[in-house]
């Protein structure tokens, strides 16, 4: 009986431990157990400063994707997105960087084009637009005046 | 071979801070006989039979069992002198969170590859032997003082040990006790031949159990001898002991 | 004055002494554990004794750790007009640091102080030398299901505290004080990185070990402390001593884990 008692509690134990390990892992660590099933679509911007990996994609202002990559290539960004694969995007689809509020996170926002043609898996967003910088605008807008 | 020692201590100095407790221990243990350490309380009985296990490390002199130096040989080769050894400690050290069969079951099942049945026969069997059988279920702590000796004994005897060690046996029980220990104890070693070391203060109804017997005095072994040449001796430290430990009990008899 | 310094180089030589016990500790159980046999039960039992029945001590404080967090954050948080960050600010700071520290910490109070006891109770009633003479490795039969039980419990508890502390705060920050349920959990999900788990369970992983090596080398050289090391009293300084230093050393792992995870 006492033996049985002892198993039942570790198992217990065991079970719950696990079960929060497993939601913290792929809930919030965003750990794919079974692979990533969504595509990869590329795309160039002049500037992606404050941009992160991980930061969402989004269309229409929901969250469709996330940044998987962000490497410098011929003096440019070269932004990899991740789409969920029943997203499609057309080819004159517009990427832009945008903030959330005013201090917020940077995000793409992917706005939907009106071409019949989509981009496949691999494919890139030609038009894109960069990142607003705050401080750019503000000088631009002071040194204009003079 | 009768005069075969199988276990030898050689100028074993010992000292715990600046006391210094072992002072040159030479003590020589026959094959198949039993040897009696005795001598007054804090002379460190103990602490001879501890230097044999291999427990301590002597601050000088080498131990000797089977030929084998204790401090000098590896960890593996310890171990495996160690499973001819079967000791009964001072308390007992019995395990307290384990049932009296659990306790006596452990050496088998750690140490041999024995099924479950034929570890409860041997364990049941032992327990018999010792008088001690229907406590099974029992703890340690359930168990008087000298049923806990026996379970002690019976755990040490489990492997069917080549050497045992008794330390004080039958301290603090009532003579009708360790009367009983010892009755246990010159049938087991009849029936199984071991060679065994006992550290007792029961002088003088140790000397019939013993072979040879040995006085411990500040820090050396005064002489190993047999127990009527102990209590012949002319030696003045073992004369002493002889007359204080087994001599008349009233001053007034002594004027007589 | 020559007394002084005769005094404080036995000391010193104490203290090392002490410290490569410990190591060498460390290693022949580490060994222990790699050696065969292997038998599941003890495993399991003090996979009981140090997982199990901490359960609920590590659900307590771990609903508390996290109210109080959601209480803290999002006071602080309102005055910024920042409300919606508290899901990620509460999520982060129990999965990077509180839960892994506060987790190590209860059960060192909790099984810690019950190890290092057990076994120095073990070592003055001879037990340990009584194992020895048995040819049995007191390393392997006591202390390695111990240390095995250590590194399977404790990321597991604090995984369980990290939870419930979440919950915490979504009782308190959204439950009480009224905040977004829906931002509470979408900013965790965002802000929440795998590198911020990763490092929660390395440090737990860590605590794990360091636990079950101080509290049963403490009590496995209890004989050995300095000022008569046998007896009730022995016993119980060590477990003090145990319990003290492994609390102290959590925290300054902590640091130093945190500083080269990051």
């Amino acid at each position: 009986m006492k033996k049985i008692n002892i198993e039942t509690g570790v198992g217990i134990f065991l079970i719950a431990g696990l079960l929060c390990l497993g939601y913290l892992s792929v809930k919030l660590g965003d750990v794919n157990l079974f692979g990533s099933d969504r595509y990869l679509v590329s795309a160039r911007f002049a500037n992606v400063s404050g941009l992160k990996e991980g930061a969402s994609v989004e269309v229409a202002g929901v969250s469709v994707g996330k940044v998987s990559k962000i490497n410098l290539d011929d003096y440019e960004a070269l932004v990899e997105l991740e789409i969920d694969p029943d997203i499609k995007l057309q080819e004159d689809a517009i990427a832009s960087i945008r903030t959330q509020g005013i201090i917020g996170d940077k995000y793409v926002k992917i706005k939907v084009g009106g071409s019949e043609e989509y981009i496949d898996e691999g494919g890139e967003l030609l038009e894109t637009e960069s990142a607003i910088e705050l401080e750019e605008l503000v000088s631009k807008y002071i040194f204009e005046k003079e | 071979m009768n005069d075969n020692a199988i276990v030898e201590l050689i100028d074993i100095k010992k000292s715990f801070g600046s006391q210094q407790v072992l002072r040159g221990v030479n003590l020589r243990i026959m094959e198949g006989k039993t040897t009696v350490i005795v001598g007054g309380s804090g002379q460190g009985k103990s602490l001879i039979i501890k230097h044999i296990l291999g427990l301590v490390t002597p601050d000088s002199g080498r131990a000797l069992v089977y030929g084998k130096e204790l401090n000098k040989i590896s960890k593996k080769e310890l171990k495996d002198i160690r499973t001819n050894f079967g000791v009964l400690f001072q308390n007992s050290a019995l395990f307290d969170s384990m049932t009296v069969y659990d306790n006596v079951a452990l050496p088998l099942r750690e140490r041999t590859r024995i099924t479950e049945e034929e570890t409860e026969r041997i364990v049941n069997e032992k327990l018999k032997m010792m008088d001690v059988e229907g406590t099974n279920k029992k703890y340690p702590a359930q168990l008087s003082g000298g049923m806990k000796k026996r379970v002690g004994l019976a755990r040490a005897l489990v492997l069917d040990p080549k050497i045992v060690f008794f330390d004080e046996p039958t301290t603090g029980l009532d003579a009708a006790k360790s009367n009983e220990i010892y009755r246990v104890f010159s049938r087991t070693q009849k029936k199984l031949g071991y060679t065994s070391v006992i550290v007792s203060h029961d002088v003088p109804k140790i000397f019939k159990l013993a072979d040879y017997v040995a006085l411990l005095h500040n820090g050396i072994v005064r002489d190993c001898l047999t127990p009527d040449e102990f209590q012949l001796s002319d030696d003045p430290v073992i004369k002493d002991y002889v007359e204080t430990t087994m001599g008349p009990v009233y001053s007034s008899e002594m004027e007589v | 004055m020559l007394n002084y310094f005769e005094k404080l180089g036995a000391d010193t030589l104490y203290h090392l002494n002490q410290t490569g016990r410990m190591g060498i500790f460390l290693f022949y159980s580490l060994l222990s554990i790699i050696r065969p046999p292997y038998k599941i039960f003890p495993i399991i039992k003090q996979t009981y004794v140090i997982g199990a029945l901490s359960i609920f001590v590590i659900i307590f404080t771990g609903a508390f750790s996290g109210m109080v967090l959601g209480l803290q954050g999002y006071h602080t948080l309102s005055k910024f007009g920042a409300e919606g960050l508290l899901g990620s600010a509460v999520a982060l700071s129990l999965i990077r640091e509180l839960g892994p520290v506060l987790a190590a910490l209860m059960v060192t109070g909790r099984a810690g102080s019950a190890i290092c006891a057990e076994i120095g109770i073990m070592r003055i009633s001879e037990q340990v030398d009584a194992l020895e003479c048995m040819a049995i490795d007191p390393h392997k039969y006591i202390i390695a299901p111990k240390f095995i039980a250590g590194i399977i419990s404790l990321p597991l508890l604090t995984a369980i505290f990290d939870v419930t502390g979440i919950m915490g705060g979504y009782l308190v920050g959204v439950g009480m004080l009224g905040g977004n349920a829906g931002t509470y959990f979408s900013s965790m999900y965002k802000d929440v990185e795998f590198s911020d788990i990763y490092m929660g369970l390395v440090k737990s992983l860590c605590f794990g070990v360091l636990i079950i090596w101080i509290c049963a080398s403490k009590g496995y050289y209890v004989h050995l402390n300095r000022g008569g090391g046998f007896g009730a009293e022995g016993v119980s300084s060590a477990t003090t001593n145990a319990v003290v230093l492994s609390s102290v050393s959590i925290l300054l792992f902590d640091y130093f884990l945190t500083s080269v995870l990051l």
